[in-house]
């Protein structure tokens, strides 16, 4: 009369059970990413309040074909001496149609000595980014660069 | 579960420009994702990544849902004494990882 490894093999299968029928619940539904032109202007504007962006002095490295939307590497410079009377102050992301317009708000200082950022990106289709940076003297420069996306990112299905 | 990855220099000349980089393992789960049933799978991402060193704040980045998973950032800074850096990260649902890393300078 051997019980036990009779209960244990029952109670090895109904986890084993539990487990494939976790694995398998959350499947596909994919949404197609809102076209976000507007909310692109309206973030930029929250950013700027107004100001005139002009477009130099910042380099926006990102590649120009994107097989995966899901982590693309993007590195934003700007051309400045980083001197306590003349720095970069922060550097701000955007794009065009992911559901959000913002991408990222980054913070430096004359301490920084080299105004430039590197970080990964998540793309929803191909678009637009745009980065903007203001200056210890107010002022904006910006740079954009068209993405081709192959992979859309963010609002695909949970496996 | 949280880790982190620091790169920063051991040691540095004084006036040195240096690059830090930063890892943080995490989803970034957007908001925007929908399980099978239409549900919406609930935002969890990094909001807020700090840097300081000796204490004053030298860089700050607000992070969205479109920065891809496991934030990678990196960014520079001078070189001016020793001192240890101290990183902090702060999220949804009451992330928060800090991580250091010192550094000489000569």
């Amino acid at each position: 009369m051997q019980l036990r490894p009779d209960t244990t093999r029952r109670r090895f299968l109904g986890l084993a059970g539990g487990a494939a029928v976790a694995g398998a619940v959350p499947v596909v539904t994919v949404r197609p990413a809102e076209a976000t032109p507007a909310m692109l202007a309206s973030a930029i504007r929250s950013v700027t309040g107004g100001a005139e962006v002009k477009t130099g002095k910042v380099k926006l490295d990102i590649p120009p074909l994107v097989e995966n939307g899901n982590t693309v590497p993007m590195t934003v410079s700007v051309a400045s001496p980083m001197a306590p009377e003349d720095h970069v102050a922060s550097i701000h992301v955007f794009n065009e149609k992911n559901p959000q317009p913002n991408i990222g708000n980054f913070h430096l200082g004359p301490q920084a000595g080299r105004a430039q950022v590197s970080t990964r990106v998540r793309l929803a289709d191909s678009q637009k980014i745009v980065a903007i940076a203001k200056l210890s003297d107010g002022s904006y420069w910006s740079a954009t660069v068209d993405v081709v996306v192959t992979l859309a990112a963010c609002t695909e299905d949970v496996i | 579960m949280a880790s982190a990855l620091i790169n920063v220099p051991a040691k540095a000349k004084r006036g040195d420009i240096i690059e830090i980089k930063t890892l943080m393992s995490h989803i970034m789960e957007t908001g925007y994702r929908h399980t099978a049933t239409g549900e919406v799978v609930p935002r969890d991402i990094i909001t807020s990544f700090t840097c300081r060193f000796n204490g004053t704040e030298i860089f700050r980045a607000d992070l969205f849902p479109a920065i891809a998973a496991n934030p990678f950032i990196t960014f520079f800074t001078t070189a001016t004494q020793s001192g240890k850096f101290e990183f902090e990260w702060i999220g949804d649902k009451g992330f928060s990882e800090t991580a250091s890393a010192s550094i000489t300078v000569e």
